[in-house]
C-alpha cells in the first residue's frame, strides 16, 4: 500500500501516538530503542494540571548512525547568534567547509554595503591546511586579522568562530584576540564553538552569548542614558525581515528599540543594550543566557513575547505595554485596532481554505511552540511537534501550546519523522531543507520553517499576512492533485 | 499601512515601502553608529581600483569567498552514486547536516547521509564506540547494501584509524564479513570536495576489486568516472545515451543521476539507481576507464592503471572538440565506430553555433569553478570566439595552470586570458573591477560579483542554489553543448535588451 492509500481518519490521539512510537522503536537495535524511547511521547494533561506535559527527555547526545537532523555548536554561534552582526567580520576559523556551507544561507537581512561596511553574506575563512593543523593556526589568525584590517578597514570588530580542529590542536585564540585587540583598537572576540562541543546547535548559542558577555559587554557596555521607553529585542535574527516587522510595531506603540540581537544588528547596538529598561526575548532558547546576565548585572528585567499570529501579537503587545505607562498602553491598543481590519481580511481570505487542516512541525528550539497559535489563528491543527535542540524548560513552555494527544518527538531521526508522516498524513509539514524534498515526494505539502522557505517576514502583523499566504499556497497548490498518474489511480 | 490581504507584500517588496525606508534610516542614525555615507562610498570606490587589487593579492593568510567546499562533501556525493549505498561520515554531526543541506539546496532533492555523532568524550577517547553504534543503528534503520565511511576533520585531527575501526565495528556488530563497508579518509584541511570524490570512488572500487580473484580478463566494455558534477543528473544520462548509440557496453563508477532525480508520486525513495556491486566487480574487466574530470579522479585512475587497465582523463569535455575527443577516445578504446546519429547531432550543434556566432564572437567573459569545469568551459568559449578574460579556480593548482595556459596558447581568442590558480572570489572581484569582462560564468556564489560590479552572471556549475532545475539539462555531449550555447546567448541577448530598452535604439525584434 502506498502512503497515499492510507485512509484518512482521526489523525491524532494518545492511543494512535503510542502505537506509532512503538512501531518506530521496534526498528532500532535494543540499546538504541531504549535511548530513543525517552525522546518520544504523547502530550497528556496529568491529574491536577491545567495544561499537557510533553514528557520527553531532551538536550541529550544524538545516537550515532540514525540521521539526526541536528547541527553543531559552530552552526549555533556563527550561523545563528554572531553571523547576523553586520558590521563585524566573522572568521570561520579552521578548514574551508563550515563557512562554505553556511555562507549566506540564513537570510538574516540587513541594510548597508556588503564587503565595505557590512559583512554578513561573506565567507571569510582561514582555510586551514595540513601545516596549520601540525604547527597551529595562531600565527595565521594574527596575520588574518591584519589583512582584514587592510582590506576591510570599516569593520567595527572581528569574531573568531572556532571550527572543530581549533580546540583539538590547542590553539590559543584568546591570546591572539587579546593581543590583536590592543594592536588594532577594535573588539576581537574569540568564540570556542567547535562543532564537537555539546550535543547540538544549542551549546553554540550559549557559548556565543557568553562570548558577548566576556568580550563585548565586560569592557564595552554602555548602561548610561537612554529614555524610559528603551527596550531591546533579543533573539530575533531578522530572517526574511522578521525583526523589521516586529520593530515597526514596537515603535508604533511608542517604544524605542535600542538593539535587536542579532538580526540587522551592529556592535554599537550590542554595547548600548544594557541601557534599556526591558529586554523582550523572542527566541528564548538561543538568547535567554544574555538576558539573565543583563538582569543580574544591570538590573534589566526581561520578558518573553511572541509575534507569530494575531492572537499572540495582541497578547504580547498588551503584556509589553503593561510594563510601561498608560500612554504606551493606550498606543498598544491603537496599534492592535489599526491592524485588526487587515488581520480580519487575511483570516476571511485564508481561514476557509485552511480550516481543519492538520500540521506537523519539527524545527529548532522555539518555533515548534511559538508558531502553534499562528496556525490556530488560521484554523489549522497541530497534531505533532518537536524540537531539534530544545531543553527541558522549552518542553515545559510547550505544554500550554499543545493539546492532549499531540505527538511529541525530540531530536527526531529521519526514520522516525518519515514514519510518523506516512502514518499521520498531515496536510502540512513545517521543518527544514533536509526534510523538505523527501516529504514532498510523499505527496505531503511542506514549508521550510527555518528559512521561511525563502519567504517572510512571518513576525508581526505584516508578517502574518505573508505566513497565511504561504501556508495556503503550500496546502492548496494544484500540484498535489497530480502526484499519481490517472491510469494508475484508475487501476 | 502597506500590507493587505488582497495584495500581500513579502520581503521582496514590503521593505521598499516608505514606512520601512524611514524606519531603516532612523535606526541607522540613532542606533547603528555607522560610518558616514561619504566614507563608505570612498572605501567602496577604492576597493574597485588597482591599489586595492595589489593589497588584495598580497594577502597570505586570509581567504574571502573561496569557490570550494571540503573533502567529505565530495565523498558523500560520490557514495550516493552507488546502489543502496549509505554514507556514514565519522566525526562531528554538524558536518553531515551541512553536506545534506548543501546538496539538497542545489538539486532540490533529499540527500541522505548519517553521522557517527562524535562529541567531546569521543575527542578524548576516540570514536570507535560511535562507529560501532553508528553501523548497528544505520543498518537496522536504513537497510543499506553498503555503508561508505568518510571522515570529518575532527576524526582526522584526533587520528582515528578507520581501517582498524571498521574491522572492529563489523566484528562487534556481528556483520557478515561480506557486508561492504569501504572507507576513505577525507580530511577537510587537505584539498577540496573534488579530492573527497576521488578517494571515495577509489575506496569503493578498490574494496570490491581487491576481493576478486584471478587476473582481470578485459572485455569490450568501458568504465566512466563522471567526477563531481552538479549537472550529473542530466549529464550522466546523456553520456549513457551516447554510449548506447555507439553500442559500447558501459558503466558509470558513481552514478547519481537517479538518486538526485526521484519522482514525486507519493513514495520517498531514499535509494534510487546507482552503480551496482555487480557492475563494480565487472568494471575490473573493462577495456578502459575514462574519467571526465582528471582532478576528481587522479588517485582512482592511478589505482585502476595499476591493475593493468587502460585509463584516460578529460577535463569536463564540453563543446564540439571536447565531445569529439571523448567520443574518439571511446571509439579507439573499444573499436566501435562513432555512429551517424551522433555525427548528425554534432552537425546540429555546429549549425546552431554558426547561426549565433556573431552574438558571441569577441565577447569577453570570466570563468570560475572547479579546475576541470573551468578548463572545459574555456575550451568551449574559445570555439565560440569568446575571449576569456580571467579563468580562476580556488581548488586549481599549478598543474591546472599549466594545462590552461597550453589550451589558451592554442587559440587566438586566448591570447589575453589570465589564469588564476588558488585564488578566491574576492580576488576575482578585484580582477573584474580593474580588468572587466562583460559576463561571468560560474556558480550561484558569483551573484555577489554581479551585485557589486553589475556584471551579469551565467550559472553553469555547482552549486546553483538560486535557480531551479538547470541540472536537469545536460551540459556535456553535443546536446549539452546546445544547452550551454543557449544559456550563454540568452544572457547576452537579455543584457542587450536591457541596455537598449531606454532609447529603443538597437532594441531589435529580430536578432
Amino acid at each position: 500500500m502506498s502512503p497515499l492509500d492510507t485512509p484518512k481518519g482521526p489523525v491524532s490521539g494518545t492511543a494512535l501516538g503510542e502505537d506509532l512510537i512503538a512501531e518506530v522503536l521496534s526498528a532500532y537495535p535494543p540499546k538504541a530503542a531504549k535511548k530513543r524511547a525517552k525522546h518520544l511521547s504523547v502530550a497528556r494533561t496529568a491529574e491536577g494540571e491545567s495544561t499537557p506535559g510533553c514528557g520527553v527527555k531532551s538536550n541529550i547526545k544524538s545516537i550515532p548512525g540514525v540521521m539526526t537532523i541536528r547541527g553543531c555548536a559552530y552552526a549555533g554561534s556563527k550561523g545563528v547568534v554572531w553571523g547576523p552582526v553586520k558590521d563585524m567580520v566573522h572568521i570561520s576559523h579552521g578548514p574551508v567547509g563550515c563557512g562554505h556551507y553556511s555562507w549566506a544561507q540564513r537570510r538574516n537581512y540587513y541594510t548597508g554595503t556588503t564587503g565595505i561596511d557590512r559583512f554578513v553574506t561573506m565567507q571569510i575563512t582561514s582555510d586551514f591546511q595540513e601545516r596549520d593543523i601540525v604547527f597551529g593556526g595562531d600565527k595565521k589568525l594574527g596575520q588574518m586579522i591584519d589583512e582584514i584590517e587592510t582590506l576591510f578597514p570599516l569593520n567595527k570588530g572581528i569574531t573568531v568562530q572556532s571550527e572543530c580542529p581549533i580546540g583539538l590542536i590547542g590553539d590559543d585564540i584568546e591570546g591572539v584576540s587579546r593581543k590583536k585587540k590592543k594592536e588594532i583598537g577594535k573588539t576581537v572576540v574569540p568564540v570556542r564553538c567547535e562543532g564537537f562541543r555539546g550535543v547540538s546547535q544549542s551549546l553554540g548559542h550559549h557559548i556565543a552569548n557568553d562570548s558577548i558577555r566576556d568580550w563585548v559587554l565586560k569592557d564595552g557596555a554602555n548602561a548610561e542614558g537612554g529614555t524610559a521607553y528603551d527596550v531591546n529585542v533579543i533573539g530575533d535574527y531578522n530572517i526574511g525581515g522578521d525583526a523589521w516587522a516586529s520593530r515597526r510595531l514596537l515603535e508604533e506603540m511608542g517604544l524605542r528599540v535600542v538593539a535587536v540581537w542579532s538580526g540587522d544588528c551592529t556592535l554599537a547596538e550590542i554595547e548600548n543594550a544594557p541601557k534599556a529598561k526591558l529586554n523582550l526575548i523572542h527566541c528564548y532558547r538561543s538568547m535567554n543566557y544574555i538576558c539573565r546576565h543583563m538582569e543580574e548585572t544591570w538590573g534589566v528585567p526581561w520578558m518573553e513575547f511572541n509575534f507569530f499570529g494575531p492572537t499572540q501579537i495582541a497578547k504580547s503587545l498588551r503584556a509589553i505595554a503593561a510594563q510601561f505607562d498608560e500612554t504606551i498602553q493606550a498606543k498598544a491598543e491603537e496599534v492592535i485596532a489599526k491592524y485588526q481590519p487587515m488581520v480580519d481580511a487575511v483570516l476571511a481570505k485564508y481561514k476557509p481554505r485552511l480550516k481543519g487542516k492538520t500540521v506537523m512541525l519539527y524545527v529548532g528550539g522555539l518555533r515548534p511552540r511559538h508558531v502553534a497559535t499562528a496556525y490556530d489563528d488560521l484554523g489549522m491543527e497541530i497534531i505533532a511537534t518537536g524540537y531539534e535542540f530544545a531543553h527541558g524548560d522549552d518542553y515545559k513552555r510547550t505544554g500550554p501550546y499543545v493539546k492532549d494527544g499531540t505527538l511529541i518527538y525530540d531530536d527526531v531521526t529521519g526514520y522516525e519523522l518519515e514514519h510518523f508522516i506516512q502514518k499521520l498524513r498531515p496536510d502540512l509539514v513545517g521543518s527544514g531543507i533536509k526534510e523538505k524534498y523527501a516529504i514532498q515526494k510523499m505527496g505531503v505539502p511542506f514549508r521550510q520553517m527555518h528559512s521561511w522557505d525563502y519567504s517572510g517576514p512571518y513576525h508581526g502583523y505584516d508578517g502574518f499576512a505573508v505566513f497565511a499566504r504561504d501556508m495556503d499556497m503550500a496546502v492548496n497548490s494544484p500540484v498535489w492533485g497530480l502526484t499519481r498518474a490517472p491510469w494508475a489511480a484508475a487501476s | 499601512m502597506p500590507q493587505s490581504a488582497e495584495r500581500t507584500l513579502d520581503h521582496a517588496t514590503l521593505f521598499r515601502e516608505p514606512e520601512y525606508a524611514a524606519m531603516f534610516e532612523a535606526k541607522r542614525d540613532a542606533f547603528e553608529c555607522p560610518h558616514p555615507p561619504e566614507k563608505v562610498q570612498e572605501i567602496a570606490d577604492w576597493t574597485k581600483g588597482w591599489d586595492y587589487r595589489e593589497k588584495n593579492f598580497a594577502r597570505e593568510a586570509l581567504t574571502v569567498n573561496p569557490a570550494k567546499a571540503c573533502q567529505p562533501l565530495g565523498a558523500v556525493f560520490a557514495a550516493a552514486g552507488f546502489d543502496g549505498c549509505l554514507s556514514m561520515v565519522h566525526g562531528s554531526q554538524g558536518c553531515v547536516a551541512y553536506y545534506r543541506s548543501h546538496l539538497a539546496r542545489h538539486f532540490k532533492e533529499p540527500s541522505a547521509a548519517v553521522s557517527t555523532s562524535m562529541t567531546e568524550d569521543a575527542a578524548v577517547f576516540g570514536g570507535l564506540n560511535n562507529l560501532v553504534e553508528g553501523l548497528s543503528n544505520a543498518s537496522a534503520l536504513y537497510d543499506p547494501k553498503m555503508i561508505a565511511v568518510s571522515t570529518t576533520c575532527m576524526a582526522e585531527v584526533i587520528g582515528d584509524d578507520l581501517n582498524s575501526f571498521v574491522i572492529q565495528a563489523k566484528e562487534k556488530n556481528g556483520f557478515s564479513k561480506e557486508f561492504p563497508v569501504p572507507f576513505a579518509h577525507t580530511p577537510a584541511f587537505v584539498g577540496s570536495h573534488i579530492n573527497g570524490y576521488d578517494v571515495m570512488v577509489k575506496a569503493i572500487v578498490s574494496y570490491f576489486w581487491t576481493r576478486e580473484e584471478g587476473d582481470p580478463t578485459p572485455d569490450q566494455s568501458i568504465n566512466i568516472i563522471p567526477g563531481f558534477d552538479g549537472y550529473a543528473v542530466a549529464n550522466n544520462r546523456e553520456l549513457k545515451r551516447m554510449l548506447d548509440l555507439m553500442g559500447v557496453p558501459h558503466r558509470l563508477l558513481s552514478d547519481v543521476s537517479d538518486v538526485y532525480d526521484t519522482p514525486t508520486d507519493g513514495t520517498y525513495r531514499m535509494y534510487a539507481g546507482g552503480t551496482t556491486q555487480d557492475e563494480i566487480k565487472a568494471a575490473r574487466h573493462a577495456k578502459a576507464t575514462l574519467s571526465l574530470q582528471q582532478w576528481c579522479s587522479e588517485k582512482t585512475l592511478e589505482m585502476i592503471a595499476g591493475t593493468g587497465q587502460q585509463t584516460q582523463a578529460f577535463h569536463y569535455p564540453m563543446g564540439v572538440a571536447g565531445t569529439d575527443a571523448f567520443l574518439m577516445a571511446v571509439s579507439e578504446a573499444t573499436g566501435q565506430p562513432i555512429p551517424e546519429a551522433l555525427e548528425l547531432e554534432r552537425g546540429r550543434l555546429v549549425d546552431a553555433m554558426t547561426d549565433s556566432q556573431s552574438w558571441l564572437h569577441g565577447r569577453t567573459m570570466a570563468v570560475f569553478g572547479d579546475p576541470d569545469f573551468v578548463y572545459g568551459m574555456t575550451a568551449f568559449l574559445l570555439e565560440l570566439g569568446v575571449e576569456p578574460v580571467h579563468c580562476l579556480s580556488t581548488n586549481g593548482g599549478p598543474a591546472w595552470e599549466k594545462k590552461m595556459k597550453a589550451l589558451l596558447a592554442d587559440s587566438p581568442f586566448g591570447t589575453n586570458t589570465q589564469v588564476w590558480p588558488r585564488k578566491d572570489l574576492w580576488h576575482l572581484r578585484s580582477l573584474l573591477a580593474t580588468e572587466p569582462a562583460e559576463f561571468v560564468i560560474g556558480s550561484s556564489h558569483g551573484k555577489f560579483l554581479q551585485q557589486d560590479l553589475g556584471i551579469p552572471l551565467i550559472r553553469l556549475t555547482f552549486p546553483i542554489f538560486d535557480r531551479h532545475h538547470h541540472h536537469r539539462f545536460p551540459t556535456l555531449g553535443y546536446q549539452g553543448g546546445l544547452r550551454v550555447l543557449v544559456t550563454l546567448l540568452d544572457t547576452v541577448l537579455d543584457t542587450l535588451d536591457r541596455q537598449t530598452a531606454d532609447t529603443g535604439i538597437s532594441y531589435d525584434l529580430t536578432r
